[in-house]
């Protein structure tokens, strides 16, 4: 797969590689990380093209896993099979995960006072708002009835009937894909 | 005892992993209801904690399974949680990204993409929902909810900007 690149692009080092996700992982603060990949793989380093970057973009938003992981793995595969996206991958999640486990030991010691029980919720509403506008712009791209009734069938059934989503994903994704294919067959007959 | 948890932990996120489309948002409905309903390792309340601090971090909100790890089995569940949430789709996106160079005329592709974004908007707005419902909230929070969503939504204004204005002000609120 890195044939593509291989001839002409000279091999990559694994290690500048995973500085670079490492370097974005410490800088992108707030879910600005496709800004800084921007920057970093297109712009400064030509890793990518810019439809390279739009198509890595949106492969890391439908598939399964977080997206600025996936950006490393899409990235990181590309360019050194792979080895190359686990490096990139394991550079991504690195330094946030060292902050992760830093604040889930200060919750351990003072989680249970009044004023930390007041800031997580206040907090808590903000994140919720953060998962509400991601909600919102995947949305946009959702706009015809039968997407719509999906979307709106899994906000039901999971959501509010609280039904097992494990099982309810696996029923409806085949639908939602099938039912795209066989549109896009009849546009092109 | 910590034998069995690891491993349940594994049980848990393992499959989550691999249907988390668009992201940890996804499967936060889950989540909460296998950690807090199935297994009772968290209270509500501390799933919702969990979930704040996750939100607050930086880096993929799929790292709240690391805390979820970390308080249900210690340093090594935390390892463990977050191994189990990031490697199963991880592989699925290396066959996918794959795949979807060595098909490049497949009218799957375009499927493929329509296809799971309705998935993951249902989802997404579920886990919102999740959240909304085992924090018990109140006025207060729905009415901070309601406008950074419209902040995030429809202004520029950074998020951290509108965490830092609501930790202090529920932080002042405490002392009135």
């Amino acid at each position: 797969m890195s044939l593509e690149h291989s001839p002409e692009t000279p091999r990559v080092p694994l290690l500048a590689l995973m500085s670079v996700f490492f370097r974005v992982g410490i800088t992108s603060f707030g879910g600005s990380t496709a800004a800084w990949l921007y920057r970093e793989l297109v712009e400064n380093r030509g890793w990518l093209d810019e439809d390279g970057f739009v198509t890595a973009l949106t492969l890391a938003q439908v598939l399964p896993g977080a997206n600025p992981v996936n950006l490393a793995i899409y990235v990181g595969s590309q360019l050194r099979g792979g080895i190359g996206g686990a490096a990139a991958a394991f550079g991504m999640v690195g330094p946030a995960f060292c902050v992760i486990l830093a604040l889930g030991f200060l919750y351990a010691q003072f989680g249970n006072s009044p004023t930390a029980h007041a800031v997580l919720g206040g907090l808590a509403a903000v994140g919720v708002a953060m998962t509400l506008s991601i909600g919102v712009k995947l949305a946009r791209k959702v706009r015809k009835p039968v997407p719509v009734l999906i979307a709106a069938t899994l906000f039901v059934t999971v959501g509010v009937l609280h039904w097992q989503m494990i099982p309810v994903v696996l029923v409806l994704t085949p639908i939602s894909i099938g039912l795209e294919r066989m549109a896009g067959r009849k546009k092109s007959a | 005892m910590n034998d069995t948890r690891l491993l349940g932990l594994i049980l848990v996120f393992a499959p989550l992993s691999l249907i988390s489309f668009g992201g940890g948002q996804a499967i936060v409905a889950d989540m909460q209801h296998q950690t807090v309903d199935v297994q009772h390792w968290l209270t509500d309340r501390q799933f919702v904690d969990l979930f704040a601090l996750s939100r607050a971090a930086p880096g993929p909100s799929t790292l709240i399974a690391a805390l979820i790890g970390w308080q249900v089995a210690g340093f090594l569940g935390a390892i463990v949680a977050t191994l189990a949430i990031y490697i199963p789709s991880s592989i699925a996106v290396y066959g996918a990204v794959r795949w979807w160079h060595a098909s490049k005329d497949s009218p799957w592709r375009g499927a493929l993409e329509r296809g799971l974004a309705p998935v993951a908007v249902g989802l997404v707005f579920a886990g919102a929902l999740a959240v909304l419902e085992a924090a018990h909230v109140n006025a207060l929070q729905i009415f901070t909810t309601v406008i950074a969503a419209g902040l995030l939504i429809s202004t520029r204004v950074g998020v951290y900007t509108i965490m830092a204005v609501a930790a202090l002000s529920y932080a002042l609120l405490q002392f009135l």
